[in-house]
């Protein structure tokens, strides 16, 4: 194998992990505030690729993503009041249950919206044949579009849950609800904002993905177990662990297909997750210590 | 209270099995497409089709004075659905024929069921295996594998290509012209240097294409029915893939065109002649067939009429064509009827069955086409 085959390979993991990254980020907000995994987080990936796509027909780019973004965290935020938040015990099991229900609802109604048609926004920077050469390697400019964006979203997300007084009564909530409760955290409220969030950042993913996946009504349960695959297998609730795991991954899967039928992608990544799940069940940047002590 | 329960279920099921009894004098067809799914875009024109011609037929006073009753299932592609939904139609509804279904995978999975319920069944599938070998009750609309697959290896003589990379998707449809070009190139003395199979939910292909790329292939096919057909030539020409791109008669439904953007300039594909109606000279045999589909399509569902739905367009015309000239609505008659028919012009060229040939087209019923500025051309005008 020539060093520029080597690249290319690296390139299209670097490609499959990005996309990957993207979602599994989004279930990791929810998880961070709540501690349950919110299945319909592919749902808010196609939402907001969908709507940026109809949007973009009287809209410029940039305002329909932006708009996009907006009406699905709307959606998120309406979610989470309409059929989460009255609920008297909320066991993890049965939101659980809840969004996986969510997720079929939103999958029809997308289907009677926008029908059965595949979709995708314009190219950021150039067109579907555009590639920047680097050498013999060629590296579509919208996978750097996905790169660089996800690695501002984890930047992002890593002030806000770090730094800000907001972004550390979340994680309190999700720490133990009841003694966030009492500290005078409105944990009601965390919750929503962590449903709203995440809505943001599966409807921006969403878009920027778009034009190399493209987007259909039923895009976003494949993409959701992808996602939830290198979110396990980084550590649930971590950014920087599910942006490295989704790399991992990617690259994994693509040198798979240089030595072995490409059929058996799926296969590496599944044997890869019931390594992690059975060697070290906190996922490979997860501590075993904290993990102990969550519910799910 | 709890034989109560259970006798208001015995009563509700029973009043489920006689109901279809009741209605006798209309001619019941059964559909089962892939309104929904990964293969949406074939059941959802041959559904929006068969709406269409039973409105029209039922308008002029239906077949022989009897109605038909269309009892379309959405099966999303599923085998599994498609099985319980063809016991359903065959055992409860007594249905006359079954159309569809979309995808080879389901067809083969139903092919026994509807031999063993002496029920016609026009499959609207592609893969040969359908009707080779054929079935006393199983007919199929859409052209050939094996032709669409010596179409392409004629094309590649003429543009001097021996080496191939193929690609094809884990489906049915995918899986059954793998078969076809494995079996057909060493005779036309195409040599595959890469042969790969893909996921059909795959959302990139980079790595497949770059192993396609690096054996040297001077062509690559690609064998497919997914959004994923896209995927494959934005893939090859962003890894700076230089050589021809080959497609299945998969490709005919202009929505892939505008979803690869430039990337589907230059792609060859053999298809009917439907996407090319407007383009054909006036004496073409199909033409007024072709042209009054179209029109009648694009008219009632605003959005561009495919080869997918006249596929379906097809199987309702063989099937009045056959009660008509049988004069019954018994199912062996009709079946026999169908044997008989010769000439019979469709959207996908003219049928002509016979007992050994349950397809009834032949190679010329294909073109071949190319896309030129984002619509299909036929290649070489």
């Amino acid at each position: 194998m020539n060093i520029d085959l080597f690249f290319q390979y690296i390139v299209a993991g670097v490609t499959y992990g990005a996309i990957y990254a993207v979602v599994a980020i989004g279930f990791n907000i929810i998880y961070n505030a709540t501690g349950i995994i919110n299945f319909a987080q592919g749902e808010f990936v196609m939402l907001g690729g969908m709507t940026a796509v109809t949007l973009h027909h009287f809209l410029p780019l940039y305002a329909a993503i932006i708009a996009a973004v907006v009406i699905t965290t709307a959606v998120g935020g309406l979610i989470e009041i309409l059929f989460i938040r009255w609920l008297r015990r909320p066991s993890v099991l049965r939101v659980i249950i809840i969004t996986i229900g969510l997720s079929i609802i939103i999958r029809e109604a997308a289907m009677h919206i926008w029908g059965e048609g595949v979709r995708a926004l314009p190219y950021f920077t150039g067109t579907s044949v555009t590639s920047v050469r680097l050498g013999g390697v060629f590296i579509s400019p919208q996978v750097l579009w996905v790169a660089g964006i996800t690695a501002l979203m984890v930047a992002a997300l890593n002030i806000f849950f770090g730094h800000t007084l907001t972004g550390r009564q979340m994680r309190a909530c999700s720490a133990n609800q009841q003694a966030a409760r009492l500290c005078g955290v409105n944990a009601g409220n965390m919750v929503t904002l962590s449903f709203m969030l995440s809505a943001a950042i599966g409807a921006l993913g969403g878009c920027i993905v778009s034009p190399i996946t493209y987007v259909q009504y039923d895009s976003g349960t494949p993409l959701a177990i992808k996602g939830f695959t290198v979110a396990i297998l980084g550590g649930l609730g971590n950014s920087f662990a599910a942006v490295a795991a989704g790399l991992v991954l990617g690259i994994l899967e693509s040198f798979s297909i240089w030595v072995l039928p490409a059929a058996y992608k799926d296969v590496v990544s599944i044997s890869v997750l019931l390594i992690i799940l059975f060697l070290r069940p906190s996922g490979i940047f997860g501590s075993a210590e904290t993990a102990r002590l969550k519910e799910f | 209270m709890r034989i109560v329960r259970f006798l208001a279920v015995m009563l509700l099921f029973a009043a489920v099995t006689v109901t279809p009894a009741a209605a006798k004098d209309t001619i019941k067809v059964g559909a089962l497409l892939a309104v929904t799914g990964p293969a949406s875009f074939l059941g959802a024109p041959e559904a929006k089709t068969l709406e269409m011609m039973t409105d029209e037929i039922n308008k002029r006073g239906g077949i022989m004075g009897k109605k038909i009753e269309l009892i379309i299932k959405d099966t999303g592609a599923s085998p599994e659905k498609a099985l319980s939904f063809a016991k359903q139609l065959i055992e409860e509804d007594k249905v006359l024929a079954i159309i569809g279904p979309s995808t080879t995978g389901e067809t083969m999975k139903i092919k026994n069921l509807a031999e063993e319920g002496n029920t016609i069944l026009l499959s609207c599938a592609a893969a040969e295996v359908i009707v080779n070998p054929v079935a006393k009750y199983v007919f199929k609309t859409p052209q050939n594998d094996s032709f669409a697959v010596i179409k392409i290896f004629d094309e590649m003589k003429k543009m001097k290509i021996s080496k191939i990379a193929v690609l094809s998707s884990n489906t049915g449809f995918g899986q059954a012209g793998k078969v076809q070009i494995e079996k057909l190139a060493p005779e036309h003395h195409i040599q595959i240097v890469s042969n790969e199979v893909y996921d059909k939910s795959a959302t990139d292909l980079t790595a497949e294409v770059t192993k396609a790329k690096a054996s040297g292939a001077q062509a690559l096919l690609n064998w497919s029915i997914e959004p994923a057909q896209s995927i494959v030539i934005k893939n090859a020409r962003q890894i700076g893939f230089k050589g021809r791109i080959f497609q299945s008669h998969g490709f005919g439904n202009i929505k892939y065109v505008a979803a690869a953007g430039p990337a589907a300039e230059g792609v060859i594909f053999p298809a009917g002649r439907l996407l090319v109606a407007d383009v054909l000279p006036a004496n073409n045999p199909q033409k007024s067939v072709l042209m009054s589909y179209k029109r009648d399509y694009e008219r009632k569902f605003k959005e561009d009429a495919s080869t997918f739905g006249g596929h379906a367009y097809d199987a309702m015309t063989i099937l009045t064509r056959a009660i008509e000239k049988a004069h019954s609505t018994d199912s062996a008659a009709v079946r026999n009827a169908i044997e008989t028919l010769k000439g019979v012009v469709g959207t996908g060229g003219i049928f002509n069955f016979s007992p050994q040939d349950h397809n009834g087209l032949s190679m010329d019923s294909f073109v071949m086409l190319t896309v030129r500025k984002g619509k299909f051309a036929i290649l070489g005008n």
